[in-house]
């Protein structure tokens, strides 16, 4: 029947359903599992081959050699659109996308992450 | 135009607008005379850029061309690549490339009846509609990472596979969906209101959609058959059994009327695909060089045929990438069906063509800020003018020109 | 006179409307949430606006003419602050009343939408423009089922007074279920009056912007926003006093808490109605409102004669 306010009877019921509006900040949100959040880096694992550097499309990570055998990654979390395709490229999987979302900071020198096999452990202990 | 007429600019900042672009209107009264449309606010030069990066960056620079069909455009591209480089995609990854193409289309049409519902100043209906878009929003998610640009796809097959535990928990959310799309279905042919504001706004008669070129539901609701996932089945869409909707009324209720029914088609591709999901592995090797040649791809995007072009030229750099999105092909009908309109129609016949503007932003015309004249510049001449340029502030590219011949110069 | 002013600017009058029409403005969004199932604002909102809004710049346009621009949102907020001190409340005695000050009352409620269409017709901008000419047509339209509407009740009572009239029904309390249809009438107007959705055309957010507010901003915007806000609540109070003509003589914390429950449930279905429907267009509420609510209206003008002539035999 084509009548005005079809809509009543849900409208009407909404008033005792509870609010589809999560609380976030308050309420934290799960990401799924496949998340491509925030990148970590295995120091360890890395063999310095650059493939993430040659395929990431927005220049976000640099591998340094500091060292005999020894990598770090400057990854640029400014300059990352979190596409884990370095994750995909990576032979040893030394790098890995994680579920952290929550990355604003209040400069932008404040993105740019230095990851070796020291920094790497303690902002592990960290998040 | 007598005196009495006068002229509104809608965009390029303008609510009824979510992204810019402007729409000159000339006024008589409340009605619209006449309308001119002007493109390129949004222009971010993606196809140039795509020209210096490899095939692997570039596929997540083309996902950005639009935040709402990024699967979309992601999959037209990747098929003229893989169709260049003559690679044999596995059938478990086109079930899937459909799959998420489905999941987005479902994702994109509850947001447009959210964003009509709002239009027309009916924002219950978009609250609800964005909910219940949720759902398809985490399934999205759970399969592929990401609730917008879902990098699902890779040259050569997809990145992600499907579980067995998805299967029942995307099943679950399509059965919420259908049956919230059934209620849909039954407000937007039953509430007066809504019928008031839509029926008989935004006429485009078949003869005038042909004529114009108008794609996807625009064009469906004018009752002209067509879609690219029945007359040029791609990734797996062959396989399924679908109907592809039309509609005889010609307006903006015939549009409303399509998108609601192509998601009840959509949750049976969905069904299907889950039931049919081929084993085998989700991709093959490519090659990160391409062989030169060249692919013309086309993609049933849930705003109607997205073309891609790709000429590769034997290195791992694409020679040149040309998009054609829907919108573009949609956008020179809406002047048409706002001609003597109301100007309260305006915000929902634009709305109507399920507009991305972003996408369609692909020209420019360059208007000469001293004497107001505008020119559309030939590829040859923006070549040579971007030579000229470079050379004034010191780069020589004379050398490099002699070696690639380009064609005019 | 220390009373007489008390009454004014305290209680009934400035600040009791103002923080009244503050809280009404939030039961409205909260409730509009809620029915849309969402959550809504917090208590303060609606007050947070308002002084975010008074310590915002006030920006005149150039074009625009400076007098009658700042003039009419003071206007719009005094005609509303007026029109209240005439409706009965929770006694069947307003705190000023002579017979004819229900036309007075509906003339002073008629004054907002006139200062919409100046300030919006001053500010010389095109979307302020068409919002001005569009509040004004549908002025022409609301505004006679209203007065009809009122006036079948009013008749009824044999009276013009609205202090009267909550007398005459209280004496004769099922007379009012006669007024059911025009109270719906009436709700359909005050919708109009109040630009709420389906009838929010002038302000219609995705055509026009904001209609004639569209120049307004900082103090200026304020003081409108608050003045429509006390509109609704005047306005809802008015229909209560007319069609809910009950519980005045309980005293007045019985009456008064009465009195906000009656105006809150006019709210509530002004807030129903404009969750339910989508906007109607210009024509569109032209025709629905000459073609089915004016004549509605008359039809029940004449129900209520044939009535009262039995009744008066
Ligand atoms: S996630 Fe993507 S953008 Fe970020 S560093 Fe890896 S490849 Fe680069
Ligand atoms: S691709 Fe992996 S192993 Fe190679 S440099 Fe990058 S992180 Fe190290």
């Amino acid at each position: 029947m084509i009548r005005p306010g079809r809509m009543i009877k849900q409208v009407l019921q909404s008033l005792f359903k509870k609010p589809a509006t999560s609380l976030y900040p308050f309420v934290k949100t799960a990401m799924p599992d496949k998340f491509r959040g925030r990148l970590k880096y295995y120091p360890e694992r890395c063999i310095g081959c650059m493939l993430c550097m040659k395929d990431c499309p927005s220049d976000a990570i640099v591998i340094k050699k500091i060292g005999d055998k020894k990598y770090q990654a400057e990854i640029n979390l400014a300059r990352c659109i979190y596409c884990a395709q370095c994750v995909d490229s990576c032979p040893k999987d030394a790098l890995e996308a994680t579920k952290e979302f929550e990355l604003a900071k209040f400069s932008r020198e404040n993105l740019k992450v230095v990851c070796n096999e020291e920094t790497c452990r303690s902002s592990e202990t960290k998040t | 135009m007598d005196r009495y007429d006068f002229k509104i600019p809608i965009g390029p900042q303008h609510p009824a607008l979510k992204e810019p672009e402007s729409f000159l209107l000339t006024m008589h009264g409340e009605k619209i005379s006449s309308m001119t449309v002007r493109l390129g606010y949004n222009h971010r030069g993606i196809e140039k850029a795509c020209e210096l990066q490899t095939y692997i960056q570039d596929m997540y620079l083309i996902e950005r061309v639009c935040g709402i069909c990024s699967h979309s455009h992601a999959t037209c591209f990747i098929q003229a690549v893989e169709e260049i480089a003559g690679l044999q995609v596995p059938k478990r990854a086109l079930y899937i490339r459909t799959l998420v193409a489905e999941l987005e289309r479902v994702h994109s049409h509850l947001l447009w009846l959210g964003v009509a519902g709002h239009e027309i100043g009916f924002d219950t209906l978009l609250m609800y509609s964005w909910r219940d878009r949720e759902v398809v929003m985490d399934i999205l998610a759970m399969l592929t990472g990401n609730r917008v640009n879902y990098s699902v796809n890779t040259i050569g097959g997809v990145r992600r596979d499907i579980t067995a535990e998805h299967i029942p928990q995307i099943l679950k959310a399509i059965d919420t969906l259908e049956e919230r799309t059934k209620y849909y279905i039954q407000i937007a042919t039953e509430e007066t209101t809504i019928i008031k504001r839509l029926s008989g706004v935004g006429m485009l008669s078949y003869d005038d959609g042909v004529h114009l070129g108008a794609v996807g539901p625009t064009a469906r609701a004018s009752g002209i058959d067509r879609d690219v996932r029945r007359d040029d089945p791609y990734a797996s869409y062959e396989d399924v059994k679908f109907a592809v909707i039309t509609d005889k009324h010609c307006d903006v209720y015939g549009r409303a009327v399509v998108r609601v029914l192509e998601l009840m088609e959509s949750y049976k591709i969905i069904r299907q695909i889950l039931a049919n999901l081929p084993d085998g592995p989700i991709a093959v090797k490519a090659p990160r060089k391409i062989p030169a040649g060249e692919a013309l791809s086309r993609y049933e995007a849930p705003r109607g045929e997205d073309v891609h072009y790709v000429k590769a030229n034997g290195t791992d750099k694409p020679e040149r990438v040309k998009v054609r999105a829907p919108t573009l092909a949609n956008v020179q009908v809406v002047a048409h069906m706002l001609k003597d309109r109301y100007l309260a129609d305006m915000p929902i016949v634009i709305a109507a063509i399920d507009p991305c503007f972003s996408c369609t932003d692909r020209l420019i015309s360059v208007t000469d800020a001293g004497k107001g004249t505008k020119n559309t510049m030939t590829w040859p001449q923006l070549h040579s003018y971007s030579i000229e340029w470079h050379r004034k502030s010191g780069i020589d590219f004379s050398e490099l020109n002699k070696k690639f011949k380009v064609p005019g110069n | 006179m220390i009373n007489v002013f008390f009454n004014i600017l305290i209680f009934p009058g400035l600040i009791f409307l103002s923080i009244f029409g503050l809280g009404a403005e939030y039961f409205d969004r909260k409730l509009c949430a809620k029915l849309q199932n969402r959550v809504g604002p917090p208590w303060f909102q609606p007050l947070a606006d308002f002084i975010k809004l008074l310590a915002k710049e006030n920006v005149i346009p150039n074009q625009a003419d400076p007098t009658v621009f700042t003039l009419m949102p003071v206007l719009a907020f005094t005609a509303t602050l007026t029109a209240f001190f005439y409706i009965p409340l929770w006694q069947t005695k307003a705190l000023s009343s002579f017979n004819g000050d229900l036309i007075v009352v509906l003339y002073l409620l008629t004054i907002p939408t006139l200062t919409f269409f100046l300030g919006g017709w001053y500010a010389r901008s095109v979307f302020s423009m068409i919002g001005a000419a569009r509040s004004i047509i549908q002025l022409f339209a609301y505004e006679i089922p209203l007065f009809l509407a009122i006036l079948a009740p009013a008749m009824m009572a044999g009276t013009l007074s609205l202090s009267e009239m909550t007398v005459f029904y209280g004496s004769h309390p099922w007379l009012v279920l006669l007024n059911l249809v025009d109270f719906v009438i009436a709700l359909v107007a005050l919708l109009g009056k109040l630009e709420k959705t389906p009838f929010d055309i002038p302000e219609a957010e995705t055509e026009i912007v904001a209609g004639c507010l569209t120049e307004y901003s900082g103090r200026l915007l304020a003081f409108f926003r608050i003045a429509i806000d006390m509109e609704m609540v005047v306005g809802s109070s008015l229909l209560a006093a007319v069609f809910l003509p009950f519980g005045f003589n309980f005293g007045f914390a019985i009456g008064f808490i009465l009195y906000l429950v009656k105006v809150l449930f006019v709210v509530a279905l002004l807030s129903l109605a404009r969750t339910i429907v989508a906007r109607l267009r210009i024509d569109q509420m032209i025709n629905f409102c000459w073609k089915i609510v004016a004549p509605a209206a008359f039809l029940m003008l004449v129900v209520d004669l044939v009535v009262k002539g039995l009744i008066s035999r």
